[in-house]
């Protein structure tokens, strides 16, 4: 293609996708087609590929071809490996892609599409996308070396001592927000509950399959067991329906808070072949194909958004969660938008395998740019949802009650009408007794697509099984962050603690395992726990603490990158990673600060800690609030630390008081042929 | 036709098949449930250390 096309190409593609994003920021009073939100994401992700990332690949981080990658110079066949740039994307993308780009869109959809959908499409771009792209870049000129291990080389350690401490709170806050979105997913659903009890059953057989039957023919085995949970969500119908087997598959929420802690304990302690790699098979086959069919589902029905582009919720007042649109916008979508947690792939496992420097560009920048559209769809699939309907699900019984008819009055009230009807025939379709009170997002995304997927395949008639094949999609996905968050938090912890005494970070000595699977189980237990008894449905509390620690360690994440570029003497670009740092900075501080200090008891906890203890609450409530407080301060004060520990770092690089030296492998040509990049 | 076999090969990729593969070429290993064994207790250590993200 020449020139003069090439550029009236781009040209067409930045004005249609300025015409989307108008369209959906300036439209009201009347519904619009979900695929102006389409539009507008592939045009932005287009524009942002084509130019930004090539103006930091070129300019900022002066990738060259010709340098040697870690997974050439160390390739041992096993963890280095130089690999194909697409199946390296697609083997990033499986890693990165988790339930929270489904979650988080859907919660912030109680403001109207568009303040997520802007904060996605721009957050992305402009963050989240730079965030994996450079340090993946970073990584790969330092060996592979860990964000924790870049941190503490090219900052100090204090820098790598705030990452590990991140990475900590971050997987024990998103442990226990994830373990309740599964409880409040499965409260009083036998259908539900049969249909993920049954996907343990089904890994471990699947284990033995691998291990036994037919060694290493992994793809066949998940395609079995793929093919053996339709047949647990099929029967799972008989089981909700059955009024024998009902009784016995239903449970509240303490009782699967204590099974799903019971379970993190001996998926944490059990041998992996048994059951984490299986489960972790299985979920990859599940979400890579789920998201695959969400994505024709919602181009061959171009749903119509029902949500309006801004609800009265922007004020702060919403039901969801509390909290005006900035900051609590921000940190309520995480994964999707900028997500700290992906700079621990970015320099783990995906450094190893590129071939080419050149190559991070599209694995990092597009990798991201993927997960941000899974995080479009999700909220495609939350706003075709009747508001009302939304509402009903994800409110909890502490504001809209747990009555049908005065959920439904305080929900009109509102301004969304729905009525009690309505909210029980929705139920049946679905196969469930109720949808009320089903907050955390999964109920309402499972909805949502269900919706969508029964206008195209079905109908009607199948709803109920789309509801719960999204449902068990959902619960698989977790249980697997579940069972592979508690592992690692438990290598963490053993590798910290067996600085201070030998034996317990031995990872073959069995107490030890014991003991900090235990510590690590008891952790995010304790705060599920707390977010099952929380009289405002513990995702108002969970989910912002998680948001603001994953964001806070994207922070940490840039500001390591940051350092790097100012060591490396490119300090007119430092604004590609200052600027998502400062602003990631701002929105965290913000949010932890009033999520601390606020007067209205829903948003602040010390606030909502006083009201319980005037009302003659129990203590353990009250203390729940105080411990959240104290642990948002935590964060707060060690992120601020290790920004105060960069800035002083900049400040004697540039004032030439200390002499930059990068920590980069030295240069060494590749001896790949170029048709191999 | 690429396109198919590049798409293969990422999934053979992420399910660990290929690994399996050049683990067998490493080792001049034969398929077997031994070799199996064999090769998931060599990545045991970064397969239990790998996050799976949110």
């Amino acid at each position: 293609m020449n020139g003069v096309l090439r550029f009236l190409l781009w040209i067409a593609v930045a004005l249609v996708g300025a015409f989307a994003l108008a369209t959906i920021a300036l439209r009201r009073g009347e519904p619009i087609s979900a695929m102006w939100l389409v539009v507008a994401a592939l045009c932005t992700y287009a524009i942002g590929y084509r130019f930004y990332s090539r103006f930091i690949a070129c300019k900022v981080l002066m990738l060259d071809a010709r340098r040697a990658t870690p997974a050439e110079r160390l390739d041992d066949g096993r963890d280095f490996v130089p690999t194909n740039k697409w199946v390296v994307f697609g083997h990033h993308f499986a890693a990165i892609a988790g339930p929270g780009p489904l979650l988080g869109p859907v919660l912030a959809a109680q403001l109207g599409y568009l303040p997520g959908t802007i904060w996605i499409l721009a957050g992305a771009v402009l963050g989240g996308c730079v965030q994996d792209f450079v340090v993946l870049a970073f990584s790969v000129r330092r060996d592979g070396k860990s964000i924790g291990q870049m941190a503490r080389d090219e900052i100090g350690k204090l820098g790598g001592t705030v990452a590990f401490l991140a990475v900590i709170a971050i997987i024990v806050i998103l442990l226990a927000a994830c373990a309740l979105v599964v409880v409040n997913a499965l409260k009083s659903s036998p259908w539900g509950f049969f249909t993920i009890a049954a996907t343990m059953p089904i890994a471990i057989l699947m284990g033995f399959y691998l291990r036994r039957i037919r060694p290493g023919k992994v793809l066949e085995c998940s395609a079995i067991g793929f093919v053996l949970l339709l047949i647990a969500i099929w029967s799972g119908q008989w089981i909700g329906h059955s009024a024998t087997w009902a009784p016995i598959f239903t449970f509240g929420a303490p009782a699967l808070a204590l099974m799903i802690i019971g379970y993190g304990f001996a998926a944490s302690a059990l041998p992996v072949w048994l059951l984490l790699a299986p489960r972790d098979y299985l979920s990859t086959f599940v979400k890579l194909g789920t998201i695959a069919v969400l994505a024709v589902g919602i181009i061959a029905t171009r749903p119509t958004l029902q949500m309006p582009a801004l609800t009265r919720f922007i004020d702060g007042s919403g039901p969801v969660f509390a909290g005006s649109v900035f900051p609590f916008a921000f940190i309520t979508i995480a994964c999707g938008a900028v997500s700290g947690f992906h700079s621990l792939i970015s320099s783990g496992t995906t450094p190893k395998l590129i071939s080419r420097e050149t190559e991070t560009r599209m694995v990092g920048y597009g990798g991201m740019m993927a997960e941000s559209m899974v995080a479009i769809m999700a909220m495609i699939a939350a706003c075709s949802l009747q508001p009302g309907t939304y509402f009903a699900i994800n409110s909890p019984a502490g504001i809209i009650g747990s009555a049908p008819q005065a959920a439904a009055a305080t929900i009109t009230s509102w301004g969304f009408p729905v009525s009690a009807a309505d909210l029980e025939t929705l139920a049946a379709h679905v196969g469930e007794k109720t949808l009320l009170n089903r907050t955390g997002g999964a109920p309402a995304f499972a909805v949502g697509m269900a919706h969508i997927f029964s206008k195209s395949l079905g109908g009607d008639a199948v709803m109920a099984l789309w509801y719960h094949f999204a449902i068990m999609f959902e619960g698989l996905f977790i249980l697997t962050v579940l069972d592979a968050g508690t592992r690692v938090g438990r290598f963490l912890l053993q590798d910290a603690l067996g600085h201070i005494w030998k034996p317990m970070g031995r990872t073959s000595w069995y107490p030890g395992v014991i003991v900090t699977s235990a510590v690590m189980v008891a952790m995010w237990g304790w705060f599920l726990w707390q977010g099952i008894h929380d009289p405002l449905g513990g995702i108002n509390s969970l989910w912002p603490l998680f948001g603001i620690a994953n964001q806070l360690l994207a922070a940490v994440a840039l500001s390591v990158a940051t350092t790097i570029l100012i060591k490396s003497g490119r300090l007119r670009y430092v604004f590609v990673t200052l600027l998502p740092m400062i602003a990631l900075v701002t929105v965290t501080f913000t949010a932890g600060l009033e999520k601390i200090f606020h007067p209205n008891p829903r948003i602040g906890f010390l606030a909502h800690a006083d009201q319980l203890a005037a009302q003659g609450a129990k203590a353990q409530l009250v203390f729940n609030d105080r411990l959240d407080a104290a642990v948002t301060a935590v964060l707060l004060a060690l992120v601020g630390l290790m920004i105060a520990q960069s800035l002083y770092e900049w400040a004697r690089i540039l004032s030439g008081r200390k002499k930059a030296v990068v920590q980069e492998s030295p240069f060494v040509a590749s001896r790949l042929a170029p048709e191999e990049a | 036709m690429r396109a198919l076999r590049l798409f293969w090969q990422t999934l053979r990729e992420i399910f660990d098949e290929a690994a399996y593969e050049r683990y067998l070429q490493r080792t001049g290993d034969v398929a077997s449930r031994e070799s199996f064994a064999a090769f998931l207790a060599a990545g045991k250590p970064a397969r239990e250390r790998k996050p799976r993200c949110c």
